[in-house]
Formats: structure tokens, sequence, C-alpha cells
């Protein structure tokens, strides 16, 4: 059913493009999407695409260099700086590197207490302490008390990233922005911290942008949110989870799907893969002309995909493909009435 | 109140702090020796001048006089005790020493800095500044104006020496805080809305304390011997005309490498600043595991 909730955060045609030896790199190129609260958005896509190009944006710390990024509706580089400030609070980024996301300079109760004295959100160091080992409580390190006066090289890799997680918590987001959160954590501990990102989400009511090149998580990790999916700086692809899991339209969506390993040999040895034409990614510096999947695209119809850029369009309830053959087939079977795969789209 | 207290009564106090960073001193021993060294200096040229007394009195009769009980060194030209002088000649050295490291690194820190967060043509400007001095040759414009200015102020000597010792110094912080803006924790510290004067100095400089830390030192000894290299030319005196850089140059002009028995007296200031600079340098040793948060606990 679509959703009857705000957006929080809305992207519309964002874009932004990067100088390198004197040319033009689209990292991110016309992006539209309408995050809602309390809800889990994945962006998924190879490395490259511009997943953490668009989450940085949306946390406020990359310029566009087009389209707007609005927070409840307002264009956040049309803010004052006081907005403009409250705003970067109530978003933040969880990085990908646990290792470098923290400073090795102070102990985990200094980073976790700076931002909570400096926004007087505790009014003296002993209130600091307490609502640190709250929030260390709320990540899972407990005893806290062992892990206050700890420095970042005594932590594991898993152990740092909940202690970022509980600094983006001190300034209390409505939006975080987890980019690979999960990525450079061993496997082991991958679900026991993408638990505990879940019950954040439950007991704070927070909304989540959760940047993966793994579909796999984001099918764990998202169930009951959407994906979207990016290549090369566009969005492809963006549906609810099950829908998208179940029912991809995007060739590119439906490639890698299939490319995900099973668990059981057997399974992985006799699936059906996607044939794509070429297994070379095309450089950014150099996209291809019209949909710059075309090359690789096993759909591909030339004098179609090589000439127009496919925009995003609906072609059932809540998705939204990028794909002229797909949009076409499904207004034909709109047309003819016939029953696809997929419910018509809501008039 | 009550509360501040029950905070900070989880800091260690001064003392256990003090042997904390003693014991990481400690660590190595090279630098420990050198920390020993730079302390025994100090103690040498600020304290012993206390209890010596400073020996202007000429005796014919002593001229050259090789090391006896009386003079421990020797004496001089004018039959002054060498020792006395060498206890009083530290003083300058030491000073001119920490202030033009203090300043220079001081001017370093804010300058680079700068450059780096504020970029642009702050950036340009400072830099194109940085390389324009970079380019006079330093110790020639010091002699020039040495013969200018009387330069027997130990502080404007200090401020002279910093004025010309800031560029490089300021280069390479820049560098430092151009790579440690870009770290994650930075950004993050962006987008927890703190303040960029805590980026400077919470999250950026404590990364760079043993970097500066080292720069300081090496600033220090540049200075030593930019002012033992103009005493020797004879380009500055100080007040009662006694530095270990003067000390020198008379002993050179008035011949004394001439006599078998003056050696200590020539030896002496040269050792004297010899081996205060290796102290200096091998201290820098130590300073590296002081400020390596790795090494703060678990001691």
């Amino acid at each position: 059913m679509p959703d009857k909730r705000q957006p929080v955060v809305e992207l519309v045609h964002l874009s932004r493009t990067f100088e390198q030896r004197g040319m033009l790199v689209k990292a991110v190129d016309d992006v539209t999407l309408a995050v809602n609260e309390g809800e889990v958005v994945c962006l998924v896509g190879e490395s490259g695409c511009g997943k953490t190009t668009t989450g940085k944006m949306i946390a406020g710390l990359i310029r566009p260099s087009g389209g707007e990024i609005r927070y409840n509706g307002q264009d956040i580089w049309r803010m004052d700086a006081a907005q403009f400030r409250k705003y970067r609070m109530a978003v933040q980024l969880i990085h990908q590197d646990p290792y470098a996301s923290l400073n090795p300079a102070h102990s985990v109760f200094r980073i976790l207490s700076a931002p909570l004295l400096e926004h007087k959100i505790a009014s003296n160091p002993q209130a600091a302490r307490d609502r640190v080992r709250e929030l260390l409580m709320m990540v899972d390190l407990t005893p806290p008390d062992d892990f206050l006066d700890k420095y970042p090289h005594q932590l594991s890799g898993g152990q740092r990233q909940r202690v970022s997680v509980a600094r983006a918590l001190t300034v209390v987001p409505s939006v975080i922005v987890a980019d690979e959160a999960v990525s450079m954590v061993d496997v082991s501990i991958r679900v026991s911290l993408l638990n505990t990102l879940r019950k954040l989400k439950e007991r704070l009511g927070v909304t989540y942008v959760f940047i993966t090149h793994d579909l796999a998580v984001a099918k764990h990790f998202a169930w009951e949110g959407r994906v979207a999916v990016m290549y090369l700086g566009r969005m492809v692809e963006v549906a609810h989870t099950p829908q998208l899991v179940n029912h991809p339209q995007h060739p590119y969506t439906q490639a890698l799907l299939s490319a995900i390993p099973e668990p059981d040999p057997r399974i992985t040895r006799t699936k059906e893969r996607v044939q794509l034409r070429s297994l070379d990614v095309p450089s950014l510096l150099n996209l291809p002309p019209g949909c710059s999947f075309h090359p690789r695209c096993p759909r591909f119809e030339a004098g179609l995909c090589d000439v127009m850029v496919p925009e995003l369009m609906e072609v059932g309830t809540a998705t939204r493909v990028a794909c002229h053959v797909v949009t076409r087939e499904a207004a034909h079977a709109l047309r003819d009435g016939h029953t696809t795969s997929l419910p018509p789209a809501a008039p | 109140m009550m509360q501040a207290q029950a905070f900070y009564a989880r800091q260690p106090s001064f003392l256990q702090s003090l042997s904390q960073t003693l014991k990481l001193l400690a660590r190595n021993k090279v630098g420990f020796a050198g920390f020993l060294g730079v302390l025994f200096f100090v103690f040498f040229a600020l304290v012993l001048p206390i209890f010596v007394p400073i020996d202007n009195q000429t005796r014919m009769d002593k001229i050259y006089a090789p090391a006896s009980w009386d003079h421990l060194l020797g004496t001089d030209f004018q039959g002054r005790d060498v020792f006395s002088q060498l206890v009083h000649g530290g003083r300058e050295v030491l000073v001119i020493a920490f202030v033009t490291g203090a300043i220079t690194t001081f001017l370093a820190v804010v300058f680079g800095s700068l450059s780096a967060v504020l970029g642009g043509w702050v950036d340009s400007f400072i830099m194109s500044l940085a390389d324009l001095w970079l380019a006079i040759p330093q110790f020639p414009v010091l002699a020039v104006l040495a013969s200018l200015v009387k330069l027997n102020n130990v502080i404007l000597l200090a401020l002279l020496l910093s004025l010309l010792s800031w560029p490089t110094l300021t280069r390479a912080i820049r560098s430092q805080v151009l790579s440690l803006r870009q770290r994650d924790y930075v950004e993050a510290a962006r987008s927890l809305g703190l303040s960029t004067r805590h980026i400077i100095f919470n999250e950026i400089m404590p990364n760079m304390m043993s970097y500066i830390a080292i720069s300081l030192i090496f600033a220090m000894t540049a200075a030593v011997y930019a002012q033992a290299g103009l005493a020797f030319l004879g380009l500055i005196s100080f007040s009662d005309n006694n530095s270990w850089g003067v000390t020198i140059q008379l002993a050179w002009t008035k011949g004394a490498i001439f006599f078998r028995d003056s050696f200590l007296y020539i030896m002496a200031p040269v050792l004297a600043i010899a081996l205060f600079q290796l102290s200096l340098v091998s201290f820098t040793r130590s300073l590296e595991e002081v400020f390596n948060p790795r090494l703060r606990t678990g001691v």
C-alpha cells in the first residue's frame, strides 16, 4: 500500500559532479527519492555508483551541484545557519570504517560527552556521564562502565561501530544515514549489529537511510522498507523490499539478485543467472549515451536504449523503474488488460 | 559542585598523571637519557649560576692556566675561570632556544592550521608569503640585520630568529592539518554540530601533539645553532658579554687555539652546545611515546 506517512527528507533531482583532472565526473545524477518518517530506505549498488555521495549529501556534508534536498519541505541549502546546524544534527551519518571514524586521541567517554556538553544536552559532566552510560547500553555495550575509559584502539571493530552509533545518537537524530555501516565488521557480528540498529528504530522511531552494496543485508535490514537500486549515479529501481526481491523489474536489479550466492551450493550451481552482455562497468568519466546500463543489458534495444536516457517511471504500486523496455511492457499490459506479475498501477 | 567533584574524582590526580608521564618517558632509554640531559642543562644554566659567582677578575698570573681544583676547566686569556663562564653562559642559550622554539611553533600552528582550515585566498596568501620567506637565505639576512640592529636583547633576538624560521614548520603543520581534517571523525564532528574551534583544538590538534612537540624541539636546536653562529661571527653580544657562543668566539679570536693548556677552555662551550643539542634531539624519542594515545593507558 502506498505510504501515507510524511516524507522527512526529499531528494529532488539531486545531482553532484566532481571535477577530476579537468574532467567532470557525474557521481550522482538526477536522483529523486522521498524518505518517509520512520521508514527504512536502502540504497543499493556497486561501488562507485554514488551511494556514499548521496548519503553525504543527505547528511548535509557535501553540497549538491544540482537539485535540492528538502527537510520537512524546506531546501536545506537555503536554510539560515542556525536551521542548517539543526538539520545537520537531525541527520547523522555512520561511517563505513570503524577504524577511522573515532578519534584515536580520545576515550569513549570523551567522544560521547563532547556533543552532549557542547549542545548543553547534558548540563554538567556528571549528567553527561549518566547519559553516556545510557547510550552505551542502548547500543548493547554492557556493562557501560567497562567502556567509558577505553580508547578506540582497545575496542574491536564491532564495538567501535557501536560507539559510532552511540555518538550519532547523542544529538537525538531523526534520520540516520548508515553508510555501509556493517560491511567492515566481521560477518559473525554483523547480524547482531544490524539487530541493534533495528532495535533503535523501534525504540526511538529513527528513520534509516541504509547504504549497502550487499542486497542480502538490505533484505535482512529493510524487509518492511524500500530498496532503491543505483547504477552509475542514477537510480534505476525503487520498490518495497519484498516486491523488489520477488519481482525485480529492472534488468540490472534482476542481475544483482541472481548473483546473490545461496548458502546451498547445489542451488547456487543450478540457479539461473541473468546473462549480461558485458561484465565491465563503464567508467564514470566516459558514461555510455542513453541508458548507462545498455552496453551490459540483456534486454538492450538498439535505437532506443542507447539514445534516450530512461526516466524513473511508476510501473506498479509504489514501484518505479528507469527502463524503456520495462515501462513499455507495463504500459502495454495495462492497455491490453493483461494481468502481469505486477498489480496494475493505481490511477 | 558535589557532582563536579564526583566527576573529577575519577580523573587521575596531578601526581598520578605526573608519574604516568614519567613512566612513558622512561619507556625509551635514549629518550629518557635525553630528558635527563635537558633537565641537567636547565639546572646547569638556570640554577647553578645562583651558587657559582661570576668571575670577571683579570689575573695576569693565571692566563691560560690548565685545569686545577681552583679552576675546574682552567682559565681564559684574562685569567678568568672558564667554569664560571660556562655556568653563566648557558642562560641566554636556553632562553633564546626556548622562546624562539615557542614563538616559531605558535606562529606555525596558527598560520598552518588557518591556512588548511580556511583555504581559499587565506591559504594562497599564507603559502605565498611562506614561499617568499623560504627563498630568502636566512643566515646572511640575520648577519645583515645584526649589523644594523644591536642584537643584545634576548627576547628581540628570539623574536627575530622565529620570524625567520616559521615558514618551514608552517608548511609542515598545514599539510598535517589538511590530512587530518579529511578524517571521518572530523566529518562526524561537523555533522554533530561541533564548533570549528572544537574541531581544531579537540579533534585535530591532539593527533598532532607529538608532531608539534618534536617540531618545537627542532626549532629550539635550530635557534641554538643560529645564535651560536651569530655570536661566533661576533655579530651579537649580550649584556655581560657571556654566552657559550661568545665564549667560543673569544677563545677563537684571542688565540686560545695556540695554547695546549687551553684545550678545555675552547672545547667546554663547544661540548656544552653539542651535548645540549644531543639531549634535545634524543628527548624527541620519548615525546613520541608521551603523546601516543595507545600508550597512555595500561602502563
